[in-house]
């Protein structure tokens, strides 16, 4: 059992928690992730590490479908069944000088790691962030503490620019030139076009795949990816992954597999 | 000689089976057994004895059997072999030590196993396992999984008054006994019962613990005390079929399959959190045990149609006996000499799967007739298949130890005191060997105890 110390709400749909797990601090690092079980007999699923103070490990969730929405139902003094890691490879931190984040929706949580990882080795890093409406923008204050530029999208216009992050993006590439690597956490959807323009603009682009896994040790193979035609573990080769030859259709088919079963198990947390 | 012929065991009727996951084979009963036993014809240099991997003393036990010495005979099965109900079970007994018995040159071999799993069952109904929780000397040392090989690692150095940890990666522990091996093969509740034997010996449990992520082995040793590792990391990484489709929906790894039936338990359609899709025509590929385990599971899921797919010919079949017999038994479509070429899908959902027809040529290294192409093709239309041709290690703990020597394919390398490159660090099973058995996983862990005591008792 591990002990749920804080959970503060982010927006209507996404929390964090901080949850103490001494094993999986030790050794953690950006672009880690856990495997969490809310209860037994529950599911497996996947979180990214979003920080680590002490023993404490930081969790932010969207409340997505059943097993999220159970954890969200835990409040602090409450437990999890079982949280393991830190899983996966560490992000790998290249040798560039200016790096633009582009975050959507929680993917958010997974990049801030990630671009203070950057800040600290002293590159420039600018961050473009986006969601449906200024409500679901999270981590504002923590990525404008680090970050030497922040390009707000909304859906809805109801703050910062009005549109996609790909629109905003494409401006801050023409307006700098100097920008080496794009890092894009967040839908597949998102990160396979923001890898379209990262190739146009011939900059680097690291991606975080997020497959669907259950044991997280390279022991199903579920979570397997196709990347330049040839097929990687994303929980022990990834999540972190060079963008360019992800095979992102296929990926978003796979992750669909289960979406009906899924949307039962839904249905029964609802009545 | 002896001329009653070998015992049947009782199993579930087959229309009834196939529609449960309860154990097929029934077991023999107390006058099953002794029946059985008087086939022993108690030879001198019994041929059964060395060809256990850990030689059970077989003649021996049965004797004690016969004269109704139930508990002598478990502890004299014991003293080799701490899994004997789950040996009984498993062990590929037609290739050890019931194809060494004298009698099965003329008629059939005594069925060991089945005597083997009566008397672990009879010890463990009456809790014979020596449990005794033997004065801790204060010397930790750390085990890495908890498969066969960690088991019994742990159990024989806490004989020795060691104090033992286990560390898992999964929730549960067992390893493939727990996470592969299906209940209709094992009952979860004897691999329960094994683990809560060690616990009550004093063996601590850790869950949720990666070595390599959560702990280093050089944190473990440097950091935490411990005097000495023993590596029982297993072989789960599937191997890949490496035709074209096989990343398409519906198409399974045997792990990833029976990973969601058994530790996740997805057979408790509707209510489980972790589901599994299935649809009615199944193809398994593949032809040892991990294969047939998938496609019996399959048919009690409900798929209508399962077949095996395997390049080479029924004798080259890899899996125990009982069990092709029971796959047959129950349905299982048997299509030899049939090699997956190409995973067909529609929609990126699998659809069909075209085959090469394969026949034999001359022996390979395995001394098995090596399957060539001829050139035809057929093509089976499909909901899903399910890939079971083989694992190696994960790389976890190769990646994540400095100076750990290893194979090409990953396997750890250890010497003859199963000692790997660095000192005081074991290892055993199937992450030495690749995928093998549970006896000879079990028989590695054990040794290795008696050589890390060895090790350990030179540190002072
Ligand atoms: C490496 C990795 C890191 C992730 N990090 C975060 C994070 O920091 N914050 C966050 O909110 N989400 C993260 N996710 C996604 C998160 O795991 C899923 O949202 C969650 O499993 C959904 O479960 P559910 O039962 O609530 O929803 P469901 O209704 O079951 O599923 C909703 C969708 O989530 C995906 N999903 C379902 N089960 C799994 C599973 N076992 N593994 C992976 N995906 C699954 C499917 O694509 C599905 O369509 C991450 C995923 C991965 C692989
Ligand atoms: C479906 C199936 C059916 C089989 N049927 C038979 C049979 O009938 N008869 C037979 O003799 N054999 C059978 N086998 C083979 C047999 O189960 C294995 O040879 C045996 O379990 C190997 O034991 P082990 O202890 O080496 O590894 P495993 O049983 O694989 O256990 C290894 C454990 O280590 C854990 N682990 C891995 N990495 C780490 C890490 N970094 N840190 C912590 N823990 C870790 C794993 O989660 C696992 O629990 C079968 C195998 C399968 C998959
Ligand atoms: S999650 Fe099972 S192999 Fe990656």
């Amino acid at each position: 059992m591990y002990k749920i110390v804080e959970k503060k709400t982010l927006n209507k749909e996404i929390d964090l928690m901080r949850i103490e797990a001494p094993l999986v601090a030790r050794n953690a690092q950006p672009g880690h992730f856990v495997i969490l079980r809310v209860e037994a007999e529950g599911e497996r699923i996947p979180l990214t590490i979003a920080g680590i103070e002490g023993n404490l490990v930081d969790i932010i969730y969207q409340k997505l479908g059943y097993s999220t929405k159970l954890l969200g139902e835990k409040e602090a003094g409450d437990t999890v069944e079982d949280f393991v890691g830190p899983l996966g490879k560490a992000a790998h931190i290249r040798d560039s000088k200016h790096v633009v984040g582009v975050a959507g929706g929680v993917g958010a949580a997974p990049l801030l790691p990630q671009l203070k990882a950057y800040k600290e080795a002293g590159a420039r890093v600018d961050l473009i962030i986006g969601a449906r409406s200024e409500s679901f923008l999270i981590l504002l204050d923590e990525f404008k503490a680090i970050c030497d530029e922040v390009i707000i999208t909304t859906d809805d216009g109801s703050a910062g620019l009005k549109g996609l992050v790909t629109d905003a993006l494409k401006h801050h590439l023409e307006d700098n030139a100097g920008i080496e690597h794009v890092i894009a956490i967040g839908p597949v959807i998102m990160m396979k076009y923001v890898t379209l323009m990262a190739k146009d603009y011939k900059k680097s682009i690291d991606v975080s795949l997020n497959p669907i896994m259950i044991d997280g040790t390279g022991m199903c193979g579920n979570c397997r990816v196709s990347i330049g035609g040839k097929t990687f573990f994303a929980c022990i080769d990834g999540p972190d992954f060079d963008g360019s030859d992800v095979d992102f259709d296929e990926l978003m088919q796979r992750q669909s597999y289960y979406k009906d079963e899924e949307h039962a198990c839904y249905l029964r947390l609802k009545t | 000689m002896n001329k009653t012929p070998r015992m049947k065991m009782r199993e579930q009727d087959v229309e009834v089976r196939n529609r449960n996951f309860l154990e097929v084979a029934l077991g023999y009963s107390y006058e099953e057994a002794i029946e059985e036993a008087k086939r022993c014809i108690d030879c001198k240099n019994p041929r059964c004895v060395m060809a256990c991997p850990v030689r059970v003393k077989i003649p021996e036990f049965i004797k004690y059997l016969l004269e109704g010495a139930l508990e002598t005979a478990f502890e004299t099965i014991y003293e080799d072999n701490i899994l004997p109900s789950i040996c009984g079970r498993v062990c590929p007994q037609e290739s050890q030590c019931e194809g060494a018995c004298i009698l099965g040159i003329k008629q059939e071999a005594v069925n060991i196993g089945a005597l083997e799993r009566f008397v672990g069952d009879y010890g463990m109904e009456h809790n014979l396992a020596d449990q005794t929780e033997v004065k801790n000397n204060g010397t930790k040392v750390a085990v890495v999984g908890s498969g066969p090989a960690g088991l019994a690692n742990a159990a024989s150095l806490r004989k020795k008054g060691y104090d033992v940890t286990i560390f898992e990666a999964l929730h549960d522990f067992g390893g493939v006994l727990k996470y592969g091996i299906p209940d209709f093969r094992l009952p979860k509740d004897i691999v329960a019962h094994e683990i809560d034997n060690l616990k009550t010996m004093g063996v601590t449990f850790v869950k949720n613990a990666v070595i390599g992520k959560s702990l280093t082995i050089e944190q473990l040793m440097k950091e935490e005390g411990y005097k000495a590792v023993f590596i029982g990391s297993g072989a789960g990484l599937p191997s890949s079929l490496g035709v074209p489709g096989e990343n398409l929906n519906g198409v399974y790894y045997a792990n990833e399959f029976l990973t969601r039936v058994n530790l996740m338990k997805s057979r408790a359609i509707p209510t489980s959190k972790t589901p599994i899709k299935l649809g009615n025509n199944i193809a398994v590929v593949g032809g040892g045990n991990v294969a047939m385990d998938a496609a019996r599971t399959a048919k009690r899921l409900g798929a209508e149609n399962v077949f095996i797919l395997y390049r080479r010919g029924r004798e080259g079949l890899p899996a125990r006996l009982d069990e092709i017999h029971h796959a047959e038994a129950e349905g299982i479509d048997m299509r030899l000499l049939t090699n997956p070429v190409e995973i067909i899908g529609e929609n990126h959902i699998v659809k069909q799967v075209r085959c090469e027809k394969m026949k034999l040529g001359e022996p390979d290294s395995s001394g098995r007739r090596r399957p060539l192409g001829t050139g035809e093709f057929v093509t089976y239309d499909i909901d899903n298949i399910i890939i079971s041709i083989g694992q190696k290690p994960n790389p976890i703990i190769k990646d994540n130890t400095a100076n750990l020597d290893t194979q090409p394919w990953g396997g750890i390398i250890t010497d003859e005191f199963h000692m790997t490159s660095i000192p005081g660090v074991f290892a055993g099973g199937d992450v030495v060997t690749g995928a093998a058995t549970v006896i000879l996983a079990m028989g590695t862990g054990k040794d290795a105890a008696h050589h890390m005591d060895e090790y350990l008792q030179n540190l002072h």
